[in-house]
């Protein structure tokens, strides 16, 4: 499943959406939503008033109205459906994963049967051989396989996928290409992460968040209070013999309570899942996304996260009466067959800093290559009876005759010191000097760091590094602590303790001995090539693997709340200019001297009412980008995104309907429709 | 407005912000019931005794249902008590010293209505303070109401600040202690030492019958004509017959008033010992008085701000939340003082010089000025006391202090009640722009959660749902006194049109907010008026104390989130921004169409030349 995104206009998503905003319209479904239910409920009462008359205004005019207010209903369920049809169509990719196979089940008694892979029950125990599918997500329990997983990473190196260990989870769909596996299912069929995700995404099996509960209680509150204000508004209206027609307290009842919020809230939360989706990161649900979005402490593993997976060569140190050239040279040659990524960067590192082409090793027909064995802790070539070797000190002092040179032996202390590895270059029995293989922190992350400071989230570094070295690595990335020589145990009492300030903790994890940390913290992103105790544990699934994900995971769960928070700001400051449009053309007939209070100028009482009806339908239209895209976060400290949010949404939610309601105003009268 | 207007402005905010940290101090000493204050060796005995007599254990703390079932208890009990002593006023003993002018029980509703309304802070009065309430009622009925409901307005206030500042904990405080500890060492001892200033600036305090005085000048009256049986006589032509009358005498109001007027204020009753309240020259005698007694309005209100601060551990809060309530204060006076100051043009068509502006309902003593501020501080806060007749009011100055009212007087407030009216704001405006920091919304390091913002939002509603559903009903049904000559039911109120309309929605707003000051031209001393508006009272206070309380008791229980600077910003002037935006659009936008309908259209139509 690569991680695409669906165009806002694609039409595959955009018109069944709209077939499908139709039958939202029914009012099971509608009651879920208490904003739109009234709504729904104003565009019935102003419906049967247009079919029994009687209410002194033109026909045109209240059909137009009643037309108005459903399409407002309509536009709402139409951004849910939008955001529901980019989820299936982001779960459509998800299902491709879940090609239906068959499945060998292994009966008790070790004899095979063959089963449909959607009738395996957890704990059961299938063998997948190589170039089948394996048909549930599992855990092997004997034997090791390359797995090709692309379907699910989009990455196409195979893995290799063994039991016991921290590589032992298998998921469904992907395909075995070497060897057989006993795996043992671990989840029914409809239960599998895969499923729960794609009911997430759907939107049918979404769950309203806590915030989101809260959200609609402050919306319902606020219905009620304008419906009281409405009501009472028709008593007023008689004392003071103005006789207000109901559908134009309907309409007016429409544009003050929040429809623009209230229809766009579960837009927001289907596509703030859906974001991640995209990002290739599975949420068991909507609440872990909020919370990603409050976590202020991000605890990182070092290895991977922080710093490449592996060590690479920064520096050749000279043994007294050596030149740095020669030592270099040596150091490549010893390297050249050796194809970790160490080895290489050995190679990489004579050739950018000594400018010592890489020599191909067919280039130097004579030389026989030694390889690294775990014996002899080293490796080298031997050319024209001259041994070059490059291994750990204590090998390499040995193979020299068992003496180092003290400047040597001091850089090798040194290099220990700094938590880097000192490899000892030497040729035959002459020892060349030391190769320095440091951590190298990935590019732009002491960037991103600090600005994850500025917003408030603490970084710490996990490591299984002696204090002294985590200390270096951690200055040079730039986090704020590190936890070094740290054991699952400690790193389980540490997000206690964060827990324990008041902090929401964040982690990422794979291994087994992670699920209990994974389980604690508030936001667990377990690895998808991790153990399927960890992808239990936690609370999302990272497909690709890449731990670095979790700083976007904390930005997704930002975003959503963010955007939420901006159009409920936007919809109730929409609120002012709607009332300097519709409460003088309601009274204008009345109180003609009230004129000066239409400071928008609009034309006529019924295109006021009509225009300010029209705004509150559309802007629902025009803000489905917004809330299916989100708000552009940027990583700033608090009292500044609040600030420049609230001048965007509260001080523009209040400009911007007077410009809008004018500018429909002029259209409404350009095209004589009041 | 003129320099005399500025120089008493900048005088009344400057020595109201001087003694906000002193007060708001001793305050965390008197809400603490291991505090220590100045007056413990004369008080602390005082308290002992008393919480031996009610059988209180001052180390033990409530939860917040404990809390309100006490407060609701103790409110019912002591209204029930002044009920009683209401209604039996003409039959209780020594009737020649404490009701020398012999006057008669209260009616039912009325008993009720003054019942309830004292009960809950509002001390609206149905009825002329000397015209109907005898020393005893006035010293012992109304007067421990005075103190009784500012007391408990301070604890409940102090509950919702303890369980902000609190976490992991259940108790929100002790309702008694509470109750004691603000009457003893707060309430009490700046009383004495006010009612004493007042009696220096020359208000009475005695229990002599009411004086006679002859008037230089008799008046003379026009009145309809009355036989024997109290019915007006009808001429030949069946015409009314008109008499001339003389009135040559005045009585002069005596009483027990300085000890009545300094709780009145400083505990934000306003409920006037005289009709007149405090354009009664008796009880407000000087403008130093004036003066004094506006700075007590807001005394307690602006110090509990500094309360708030301290006890949350964020005085940069405290002082945000009082940097919105004085934007929101000093705005309603530039309106006020504005439109009282422009007057009437109608007024002036007919020969009054426009420079003495709206002078209608004032004491000259006062002037524009001195009115208009007063009566936004009186709604700002929920005190209700007058020196000049809102009623009389332009329709735009009139709008400040019912919009002051509507949104909750949380502009200071009442006493405690204003503190906590605020927080509600504050809740729901973290609540809402707390998102957009992109954190789920916390205050003070408690997360929002659905329960909360269901109390929060309750409250609101309480609000909107008594001041319009009665008004509503008041508009559309005659249920005021019956005219007297035609004997049918009327709307009560004195004017027609919008103005009419904005006397009955002042009247609910009033009661509501626990406010207590009136678009006087209602006459509301009639069953029905009685009765609903001692229910919104009740509504007001109760109905949003309770809620209030289990707030409190939810955020106690919370645990605390550690502050980064990811944490929303609830100091500083964007806080107070974000503040003052949501009180006046959460709060106003409830009642633009009731306030376009009463004062507004009045407004353009008494510039057309219609006034009513």
């Amino acid at each position: 499943m690569a991680a695409k995104t669906h165009s806002i206009f694609d039409p595959a998503i955009i018109i069944p959406a709209i077939g499908a905003s139709f039958k939202k319209l029914n009012p099971a479904h509608m009651v879920g939503n208490p904003v739109m239910f009234v709504t729904e409920v104003g565009a019935l009462i102003t419906t049967v008033l247009l079919i029994t008359g009687g209410q002194g205004a033109s026909v045109g005019f209240l059909l137009q109205i009643t037309l108005w207010l459903w399409f407002t209903v309509v536009f709402a369920n139409f951004a849910e459906a939008m955001a529901e049809g980019r989820g299936k169509a982001q779960a459509e990719t998800l299902r491709k994963a879940k090609t239906e196979t068959k499945a060998n089940r292994l009966r008790d008694d070790g004899t095979l049967e063959e089963v449909p892979s959607n009738n395996l029950r957890k704990d059961d125990f299938v063998l997948v051989k190589a170039g089948e599918f394996i048909p549930g997500d599992g855990e092997i329990i004997e034997g090791a396989a390359t797995v090709d997983e692309s379907a699910i990473t989009g990455e196409s190196a195979p893995v290799v996928r063994e039991a016991g260990g921290d590589r032992s989870a298998v998921t469904g769909g992907t395909r075995v290409l070497s060897d057989v596996i006993k795996v043992r299912i671990t989840a029914n069929p409809g239960e599998t992460f895969l499923d729960r995700m794609i009911g997430l995404v759907e939107g049918a099996k979404r769950q309203k968040t806590p915030n989101e509960i809260a959200l609609t209680i402050l919306l319902s509150a606020l219905t009620i209070i304008f419906l009281i204000v409405l009501m009472s508004m028709k008593a007023f209206g008689i004392y003071n013999g103005v006789d207000f027609s109901i559908t134009v307290l309907a309409a007016l009842l429409v544009c003050l309570i929040p429809t623009t919020i209230g229809g766009l809230l579960s837009a927001i939360g289907i596509a703030g899942i859906d974001r991640l989706v995209q990002k290739n990161v599975l949420a068991m649900s909507g609440r872990a996304v909020e919370a990603a979005g409050d976590v202020d402490v991000l605890l990182l593993d070092k290895t991977g996260t922080i710093t490449l997976g592996n060590r690479q060569a920064a520096e050749f140190m000279p043994a007294p009466g050596v030149t740095r050239e020669a030592m270099a040279e040596a150091a490549q040659l010893a390297s050249l067959a050796d194809e970790t990524p160490e080895g290489r960067s050995i190679v990489v590192l004579a050739k950018e800093k000594y400018g010592l082409r890489g020599r191909e090793l067919n280039e130097l027909p004579h030389a026989t290559f030694v390889p690294f064995t775990a014996q002899t802790r080293m490796s080298g070539v031997d050319i024209n009876g001259t041994k070059y070797r490059k291994g750990a000190a204590e090998q390499v002092k040995a193979f020299a005759g068992g003496n180092l040179p003290a400047a040597v032996q001091s850089d090798v202390d040194k290099i220990s010191g700094l938590g880097g590895t000192p490899l000892v270059v030497a040729s035959n029995e002459k020892v060349l000097g030391t190769i320095y293989l440091k951590d190298i922190v990935k590019g732009g992350l002491a960037d991103r760091f600090e600005r994850f400071r500025a917003m408030g989230i603490r970084t710490i570094m996990i490591t299984g590094d002696n204090p002294r070295t985590a200390a270096a690595i951690a200055k040079e990335a730039g986090v704020d602590d590190f936890l070094a020589e740290a054991t699952p145990e400690q790193k389980l009492s540490l997000i206690r303790k964060e827990q324990e300030g008041g902090h929401l903790v964040a982690m990422t994890g794979d291994g087994t001995n992670d699920a209990p940390a994974l389980a604690q913290a508030d936001v667990g992103v377990a690895m998808n090539t991790g153990t399927q105790a960890a992808k239990e544990a936690g609370n999302m699934v990272d497909l690709d693997s890449n731990p670095t994900k979790l700083i976007e995971v904390v930005e997704i769960g930002k975003q959503l709340l963010i955007t939420r928070g901006a159009l409920t700001t936007f919809s109730i400051a929409n609120d002012v200019a709607k009332y300097f449009a519709i409460i003088p053309a309601m009274l204008l007939r009345s109180f003609p001297s009230i004129a000066p209070l239409n400071v928008m100028k609009l034309v006529s009482p019924e295109s006021a009412i009509l225009s300010a009806v029209i705004f509150n339908a559309i802007i629902i239209i025009l803000l489905i980008p917004l809330a299916l895209r989100g708000v552009k976060f940027r990583p700033l400290g608090a009292a500044k995104i609040l600030q420049r949010n609230l001048l965007i949404y509260g001080v523009g939610g209040v400009i911007i309907p007077f410009i809008g309601i004018k500018a429909i105003d002029m259209v409404v009268n350009a095209l004589h429709l009041a | 407005m003129n320099s005399s207007g500025w120089i008493q402005l900048i005088l009344y905010v400057g020595i109201l912000l001087a003694i906000t940290k002193p007060l708001g101090l001793y305050l965390c000493k008197v809400l603490d019931v291991d505090g220590q204050t100045f007056l413990d060796p004369v008080v602390k005995p005082l308290e002992r005794l008393t919480y031996k007599l009610i059988g209180v254990d001052p180390k033990e703390e409530h939860d917040w249902k404990r809390y309100a079932t006490a407060m609701l208890l103790f409110s019912l009990v002591s209204m029930l008590f002044t009920y009683a002593i209401l209604r039996l006023q003409a039959v209780l003993p020594f009737q020649s010293l404490f009701n020398s002018q012999k006057l008669s029980a209260v009616s039912e509703h009325l008993s009720f209505n003054t019942a309830a309304s004292f009960t809950t802070n509002t001390n609206w009065q149905s009825y002329s303070g000397e015209g109907t309430m005898s020393y005893f009622s006035q010293m012992v009925a109304l007067a421990i109401h005075n103190f009784a409901s500012a007391a408990v307005g301070i604890g409940i206030a102090a509950a919702l600040v303890r369980g902000i500042a609190r976490h992991t904990a259940k108790t929100i405080g002790n309702f008694w202690v509470d109750l004691t500890r603000v009457t003893y060492y707060l309430l009490l001892p700046i009383c004495i030492v006010f009612a004493v200033v007042l009696v220096s600036q020359g208000m009475i305090q005695n229990f002599k019958p009411f004086d006679t005085a002859a008037l230089t000048e008799p008046v003379h009256a026009q009145v309809e004509k009355k036989n024997d049986k109290g019915e007006t006589v009808k001429g030949s032509d069946g015409k009314t017959v008109m008499e001339d009358q003389v009135t040559d005498t005045q009585t002069i109001v005596q009483g027990p008033m300085a000890s009545q007027i300094a709780i009145k204020m400083l505990g934000t009753n306003g409920g006037g010992y005289t009709n007149a309240n405090a354009a009664q020259p008796f009880e407000n005698p000087t403008p130093l008085s004036n003066f004094l007694q506006m700075l007590s309005i807001f005394a307690i209100p602006s110090a509990l701000t500094y309360f708030l601060g301290r006890t949350v551990k964020n005085q940069g809060h405290g002082w945000a939340v009082w940097a919105a309530m004085f934007v929101l204060f000093f705005a309603g006076v530039m309106v006020a003082a504005h439109y009282e100051a422009a007057g009437n043009p109608n007024l002036t068509a007919l020969g009054v010089d426009p420079a003495d502006g709206n002078m209608e309902g004032k004491e000259v003593r006062f002037g524009i000025f001195n009115s208009a501020l007063f009566a936004t501080i009186t709604t700002d806060a929920s005190c209700g006391a007058v020196n000049s007749m809102h009623d009389s009011f332009t329709p735009l100055g009139g709008l400040v202090p019912l919009l002051n009212i509507q949104l909750g007087e949380v502009v200071f407030g009442g006493v405690g009640a204003g503190l906590y009216g605020m927080l509600i704001y504050v809740i729901i405006a973290v609540f809402i722009a707390g998102l957009m920091v992109g954190r789920t919304p916390e205050y003070l390091g408690k997360k929002i959660e659905p329960k909360d913002v269901k109390m929060a939002s309750f409250v609101i509603l309480i609000l909107a749902f008594s001041i319009l559903g009665f008004s509503a009903w008041a508009s559309v049904s005659k249920m005021g006194a019956p005219d007297p000559l035609t004997n049918q039911l009327t709307d009560g109120t004195n004017n027609s049109g919008p103005h009419g309309f904005s006397e009955i929605l002042y009247a609910y707003s009033s009661a509501t907010g626990n406010n207590g000051s009136a678009f006087a031209g209602l006459t509301a001393n009639a069953p029905w008026y009685d009765t609903t508006l001692g229910l919104a009272t009740l509504f007001g206070r109760f109905a949003m104390i309770v809620p209030i309380l289990a707030l409190a008791g939810s955020l106690a229980r919370k645990k605390l989130i550690a502050e980064s600077a990811g944490t929303f910003p609830v100091s500083g002037p964007l806080f107070t921004s974000l503040l003052v935006g949501t009180v006046l659009l959460v709060g106003a936008l409830t009642f633009v169409p009731a306030l376009v309908l009463g004062p507004v259209v009045e407004h353009f139509l008494m510039h057309a030349g219609n006034w009513f």
